[in-house]
């Protein structure tokens, strides 16, 4: 089913069902349901799905997605480094460093003399986790827009990791339980307070230790990590407890008697959001572009047209429209509110 | 700026009120005068500038951002300061200072009309997004932190290892940026001499009468009186000039300007504040419509008359008497009063009461007649500042008990974040065939912790809809609610709400169309004018979403 209707790039680049195609490569781009041959930029659950015939990815989202999905997670798994072009019949493929999380990549594909960049998810932020964007001239480039709108301004994530620091000392017989996503996120904050200078033991949520694992495994320093198992109240006062944000106001968070909840999360620069979480201490720390990296992003690649898929798309598309390109919004399916 | 953007910021996000004294303290200690001195008179009162900071923010951000992208921003947002806050460009290269506190109000202050929005703009340009959104949230007048003045009062005085109570007497004698103030709790000055100033004396509170000192309550030590449904109120004049203050020290003078400009008489005076057409009390209703105004139209002056029925006496003339027993005080009002009465006031009866059955029968009685319950105060008690133990008792009516329908479920906050334990209970309102639950009413306290966690569990394991931090349940489960009243308010769809609801016991056995009706729930508002007095409806609190929604 195709939705885009107009111009040169669709007639062998467009959004499905199972998600973007590329007809002449026969392949699908995190595609979101079963197919048979994916391209998957990065190792997040809504976009390295389960089920795919043969799936090639760079060799760490590869060893992530084998830990997340198990070795059933597709029939074959390629991993093949970013930098080195690869033909894939007849298209030219490329993966470009993405800055998004350990492994995330662009998708370059080049055919019929066009060069399209399928960014994946991005930042360029710095992250001592991941691998830094490069910016790659396009024709078509496609982005993400999940903060797309000129509000979202994520500011240095170090100044976070210090207010985070301050309220430790501030409070320190409280636990500082703070929510993270368990891929990247998690790794991120607990690489920031490594290199802020923390090195006492980081408390973590038993849901984030397979993750940790692999990052470790893959040669990411984290320093000294423990599960919170039966440790009580008295023995996580004062300490850094991470744990996925739906246990913010879960039960599970109880064994921590009364802690100051933080968030990681570049919404937390919206009162509202934060409130809403009943979040004491936000920190905006984002593994997503902000606002003006996206409009800085779109200009760098020079491309002329741009389709912008999950996110906020309404303002990204307006922004486009001032800068003088073509730019339509992709309605890609399964992507509702980008887990941030 | 840039200290007082943070402490609002983390202000914001704080629930617990010790979290908040902490931060507070910290804040005082670490800035210098007069910045503090501006923050806290922020905190306390609220810096009242007049002039139209929406407008003007809008009118700057215009040729910044295209206004589609500012649009889409707002909506997203929701609020028109903090918008604008985030949106606001950052200047190329390094930004300069952010401006001082002071710099902002001395600014103000300063500056016609037609220079502020240059001023504002430069102040913006100098602030990251956090430091915009506290400016901004500043010139709007409401900061809305959750603090309120006696908690700014409370952190000065923990600061400086005073009581309370030290810090009120001295208040209303000081104005911003109260340096004095912060020189004598840091100890580098005695405490500013307020003498001759219609400073706002600390109130003397009661306790509530528990069963077991009714037991042993020797009635004929105590004074009796009435429990007047108004708020309660201090009096202070020097004679030249009169202040009014509510029971937290705040200033409401410009309230009631009926009452202090007709006042007679120099000394300070304790009371409860009415709204009396005719002799007759009014309900506590009426006595919000005239609560947090600025100006008082003629037409609110007219239908809404104040009264203050007084009933001890701190200072008379220039004798202070504070260390008098109550009886004494007592005999000096009435003489006092008897002497030229200022307009608008009148003395608390005191009830005469025989034996301990003949206050037991009266004070079962006082729903009928619409009095909020009865005070028994210690004849030969001093006025002690604060809530001392053994002096005066308050002795609320019984409450009353319905049967309600557990509907929305809400986490709570701080310690109670990982539990549901506001609950939003309804009635069933239409005919026995058509029922529907309409709310009436929200409690957050009467569970035991065990009950707490067991209410918990069946509201995750019942829910039907989730919103944010809320739950909407099977209308299955029938709390029995104790409470004080029964109120109107618009705010519900019930037309009707209750006052002081708690959770009195879960009927986890009972059915819920076995629950009480809308018509019993009615039948139960008091009349509009009672001879003592009818019920308000200040402790509801109007932040359940869908109190607003249904």
């Amino acid at each position: 089913m195709r939705m885009v209707s107009a111009g040169p790039f669709e007639r062998w680049l467009y959004p499905t069902r199972q998600g973007l195609y590329c007809e002449p490569g026969r392949f699908f781009i995190d595609p979101v349901r079963p197919v048979e041959r994916a391209i998957v930029s990065h190792g997040h659950s809504d976009h390295a799905r389960a089920g795919h015939g043969s799936v090639l990815a760079t060799p760490e989202t590869v060893a992530l997605m084998k830990a997340r999905l198990g070795p059933l997670g597709a029939r074959s798994f390629s991993a093949h480094p970013c930098g080195v072009p690869l033909d894939v019949g007849g298209v030219r493929l490329t993966l470009h460093p993405a800055g998004h999380i350990l492994g995330s990549a662009q998708v370059a594909i080049e055919y019929g003399g066009a060069r399209c960049v399928v960014s994946g998810d991005y930042k360029r932020q710095a992250d001592p986790t991941a691998a830094p964007f490069e910016p790659v001239r396009c024709d078509l480039f496609v982005t993400e827009a999940t903060f797309g709108l000129p509000v979202f301004r994520h500011g240095a994530s170090e100044r976070e990791i210090g207010r985070l620091l301050a309220s430790l000392e501030a409070f320190p017989e409280r636990a500082h339980l703070v929510g993270v996503y368990s891929l990247g996120k998690c790794q991120r904050v607990i690489a920031l307070l490594r290199a802020a200078g923390y090195e006492r033991t980081i408390y973590l949520h038993g849901a984030l230790k397979s993750m940790c694992d692999v990052y470790s495994a893959l040669g990411v320093e984290l320093g000294k990590l423990a599960v919170v198992g039966d440790r009580d109240r008295r023995a996580l006062a004062g300490e850094i407890v991470l744990a996925p944000p739906g246990e913010l106001g879960g039960r599970w968070s109880r064994r921590l008697g009364d802690p100051v909840t933080a968030f990681a999360s570049g919404w937390m620069r919206v009162r509202a959001r934060a409130r809403q979480r009943g979040v004491e201490l936000p920190l905006v720390i984002s593994d997503h572009a902000d606002w003006c990296e996206l409009v800085q992003t779109i200009a760098e690649t020079g491309a002329e047209e741009i389709w912008v898929t999950h996110g906020r798309e309404e303002g990204l598309v307006r922004q486009i429209e001032l800068m003088g390109r073509r730019g339509r919004a992709l309605a890609l399916l399964g992507r509702e509110e980008e887990a941030e | 700026m840039k200290a007082f953007a943070e402490l609002l910021d983390r202000l914001a996000y704080t629930h617990g009120r010790n979290e908040k004294l902490r931060l507070l303290k910290v804040y005082f200690a670490r800035t210098t005068d007069p910045d503090r001195g501006w923050a806290l008179a922020a905190l306390a009162d609220g810096l009242a500038f007049s002039f139209p900071i929406r407008r003007t923010v809008i009118e700057l951000i215009g040729p910044k951002l295209d206004a589609e992208l500012f649009r889409l921003s707002r909506d997203y947002v929701g609020d028109t300061a903090e918008t604008v806050a985030l949106v606001w460009p950052e200047p190329e290269g390094k930004r300069g200072e952010p401006p001082r506190l002071s710099e902002v109000v001395k600014g103000l202050e300063r500056a016609g009309r037609g220079e502020l929005p240059r001023l504002l703009e430069g102040w913006l340009d100098r602030l990251d997004a956090n430091g915009r959104w506290a400016l901004l949230k500043l010139l709007t007048g409401a900061l809305r932190v959750g603090v309120s003045a006696r908690l700014a009062k409370t952190a000065l005085a923990e600061m400086g290892g005073r009581e309370v109570s030290e810090i009120e007497e001295v208040w209303h004698g000081l104005s911003p940026p109260y340096e004095p103030l912060f020189a004598w709790l840091t100890g580098t000055a005695p405490r500013p001499d307020v003498t001759g100033a219609p400073v706002f004396l600390p109130l003397m509170l009661s306790h509530p009468l528990e069963d077991e000192e009714l037991a042993h309550l020797d009635v004929g030590a105590f004074s009796i009186e009435w429990k007047w449904d108004g708020i309660r109120v201090q009096v202070v004049s020097t004679g030249a000039t009169t202040r009014l203050y509510s029971r937290t020290g705040d200033d409401i003078s410009r309230s009631f300007p009926e009452i202090v400009e007709g006042w007679r008489g120099q000394g300070v005076f304790d009371g409860e504040l009415l709204i009396v057409r005719e002799g007759a009390v009014a309900p506590f209703a009426d006595l919000q419509r005239r609560l947090n105004r600025k100006t008082v139209s003629r037409r609110m002056l007219e239908e809404y008359p104040a009264h203050i029925r007084l009933y001890d006496a701190l200072r008379i003339g220039d004798a202070d008497l504070r260390s008098l027993a109550l009886c004494e005080r007592r005999a000096r009002l009435e003489a006092w009063w008897a002497s030229g009465p200022p307009p608008r006031t009148d003395l608390s009866p005191l009830v005469a009461v025989g034996d301990k059955n003949e206050l037991i029968r009266l004070w079962s009685g006082t729903r009928g007649v619409g009095i909020e319950g009865m005070m028994l105060k210690r004849r030969q008690s001093p006025y002690l500042a604060g809530r001392p133990k053994g002096h005066w008792y308050k002795w609320k009516r019984a409450s009353l008990t319905l049967d309600c329908v557990l509907m929305y479920a809400q986490r709570g906050s701080g310690k109670r974040s990982s539990f549901y334990s506001d609950y939003t209970f309804g009635v069933w309102a239409g005919t026995l065939q058509d029922s529907e639950l309409v709310a009436v009413g929200k409690a957050y306290s009467g569970y035991t912790d065990q009950e707490l966690l067991e209410l918990d569990r069946w509201i995750r394991q019942h829910t039907l809809e989730r919103f944010g931090p809320v739950r909407r349940v099977e209308p299955t489960l029938v709390l029995e609610v104790a409470f004080d009243a029964v109120q109107r308010s618009s705010r519900h769809k019930s037309g009707v709400a209750m006052r002081f609801p708690r959770i009195h016991r879960i009927r986890w056995e009972k059915p819920a169309r076995e629950a009480d009706r809308l018509d019993t729930v009615i039948a139960l508002l008091e009349p509009k004018t009672a001879t003592g007095h009818a019920r308000g409806a200040d402790e509801e609190r109007p932040d359940s979403p869908w109190f607003r929604l249904r």
